[in-house]
């Protein structure tokens, strides 16, 4: 399901969004504003300090999505081809550090956006980035569905403003054997799902990529994957707090390349298994389909945790090729669970992973 | 048309030689440009395998393309082409051989027989080999013309394999290998219908010349 709105609609929306929160002295008039509110009124003496700190949240939250509205104008009106997509873009605020971070030095911003796989705009690594660039992020909203006891349908603004936003510096391990460092920008998917208060019988949860062929070509093709593309975690993987919904990348406004303005990040499964461009998140009681299952059962499994010593038919996993190496450089060992072994090991126990790949 | 003298073939030779290396010059290029985009292997993979199944398409198409434009000198480039063909193929091999397996054998021992593509790709490039060092006039010499075509006969079936790698190597959307797959179809279809065409007409000239 789409949930763009007619084109009428958005050239209205450029046009009263354009002026005021562009980068000019305007944009950070708007932001000293909103910035400077807690610091007149010493409300942290007065205010709870839950409180206060929710009513911050609410400040970044405003923050960010001023900034992600700026940001998606800016993306869809930057015309220069091979520059690096938003690289002085809208840098979203108030993030904090997580303990989840790697200490790797992060692969380059250009690499990020300019190598990766996105189906839906084409099979080459390096097209996504031109094809993706008018891609419109706004509006957007999330169908929250299934085994819940509240069904709803989120604005992404105010997903943004679900939890506070942390930096999860992650490794990131594609099936075709090469890796990335990604400073993604994100929250623990379990905030959301906590919030839509799960029924007992949610065994599993399915993400939905947005279906929209006046934008994303291939998806008027029908020899590339079925669309849209669907992704699916087990209840106890998407609770994990390494599970997080991404929304931005190196502190910035997330590119529409690499999955804007929702996408998933599992850093302990093959790329493939973290969804871009989600419009729905459904709980259900069954094993929910995934695309590339569908498409190679033999290949891809629904669990496709990072296994060095799980074969695949195409390619060894036992190495990968660090993005950002030297051509002549050997290629580094790939590690269990794409070296999160300690924290989800566990989730696995007693599972044969020879079998459930 | 009459054939072209002996010097302006061997000057079109020059030229021929020079733009067949173009492929080769772009990716040294940006090579040294830091141009080959973030997975600069999988660039020189893909390029240097791109180059191989059309190198050996165009070699394919020398024969029907002199018999239909009667242009026979054309055949004196064929060996170049296909010698072009293998040198891109060893190219690539050799990405796979450094820069994906740093020489490794078990591991590409593993590779071969394990995954189709990469099986299909060494058969490929196995069958060019013998072609490649029997390319010389004096190996045609010593076969024999007949036996030499025989053998040369091998390039339909490294072609075929190069195809099937291409199209077992993709994920998805096989638009890409499946154009070379026509095209290769085409030129052993028309080679299928010359074949037939000299066969009956053989046969009907038998008792002709019996009589």
């Amino acid at each position: 399901m789409s949930v763009s709105l007619p084109g009428t609609i958005h050239l209205e929306r450029r046009r009263l969004v354009s002026r005021p929160i562009q980068r000019g002295p305007g944009y950070n008039r708007l932001r000293n504003m909103l910035i400077k509110k807690p610091d007149d009124i010493p409300s942290s003496e007065i205010t709870p300090k839950s409180q206060y700190l929710s009513r911050r949240k609410f400040m970044f939250g405003a923050v960010a999505t001023g900034a992600a509205l700026a940001g998606g104008y800016y993306l869809r009106t930057s015309s220069e081809i091979d520059q690096p997509v938003a690289a002085d873009g809208v840098k979203l605020s108030g993030i904090v550090k997580s303990q989840f971070s790697t200490t790797e030095k992060p692969t380059s911003f250009k690499d990020i956006t300019n190598y990766n796989n996105y189906y839906e705009f084409s099979t080459d690594k390096y097209e996504p980035n031109g094809l993706a660039r008018n891609f419109r992020t706004r509006p957007w909203t999330v169908k929250i569905d299934g085994h819940v006891k509240r069904a709803k349908t989120l604005d992404i603004d105010s997903i943004m403003k679900l939890a506070p936003l942390e930096e999860r510096i992650y490794r990131h391990r594609c099936v075709e054997g090469w890796s990335m460092v990604i400073p993604w920008v994100g929250f623990p998917l379990s905030a959301l799902i906590n919030q839509a208060e799960p029924l007992g019988k949610a065994k599993f949860v399915a993400f939905e990529t947005i279906k929209a062929p006046d934008q994303m070509p291939n998806q008027k093709r029908r020899d590339v994957l079925p669309w849209p593309y669907v992704e699916g975690l087990r209840m106890d993987e998407a609770m994990h707090p390494l599970a997080i919904l991404v929304v931005g990348l190196y502190d910035e406004v997330l590119p529409n390349v690499d999955g804007a303005p929702l996408r998933l990040a599992v850093p302990w499964k093959y790329g493939f298994k973290s969804i871009k461009a989600i419009v729905r998140i459904s709980f259900t009681d069954y094993m929910p389909p995934t695309t590339w299952n569908q498409m190679a059962p033999d290949e891809y499994g629904f669990y496709s945790n990072v296994n060095p010593t799980k074969d695949h038919p195409r390619w060894s996993q036992a190495s990968e090729r660090k993005i950002g190496a030297s051509i002549f450089a050997a290629k580094q060992r790939t590690l269990m669970f794409n070296g999160y072994a300690d924290q989800v090991a566990g989730l696995y126990s007693g599972m044969d992973l020879q079998k459930y790949y | 048309m009459k054939s072209p003298s002996l010097a302006v073939v061997r000057a079109l030779k020059v030229a021929v030689f020079l733009v067949c290396l173009a492929p080769l010059s772009v990716l040294v290029w940006k090579g040294f440009h830091e141009q080959l985009g973030a997975n600069p292997v999988d660039v020189i993979t893909r390029s240097t395998g791109k180059w191989t199944l059309t190198f050996l398409l165009i070699t394919l198409s020398v024969t029907p393309l002199r018999k239909l434009t009667h242009l026979p000198w054309l055949v004196r480039f064929r060996r170049m082409l296909g010698l072009f063909a293998f040198f891109y193929g060893s190219l690539h091999l050799m990405t796979f051989v450094w820069l994906d397996k740093f020489f490794n054998v078990q591991e590409m021992l593993h590779d071969i027989a394990k995954r189709r593509f990469i099986t299909a790709g060494m058969t490929a490039w196995a069958l060019l080999l013998p072609l490649a060092l029997t390319s010389t006039a004096g190996w045609i010499r010593r076969l024999g013309g007949k036996r030499w075509q025989q053998l040369h006969r091998l390039i339909y079936f490294s072609a075929a394999a190069g195809v099937v790698h291409f199209i077992w190597l993709v994920k998805a959307d096989l638009r890409r290998p499946l154009t070379y797959g026509f095209v290769l179809a085409g030129l052993l279809a028309y080679r299928g219908a010359s074949w037939l065409i000299a066969r009956t007409r053989s046969r009907a000239s038998v008792p002709a010349t019996e009589s």
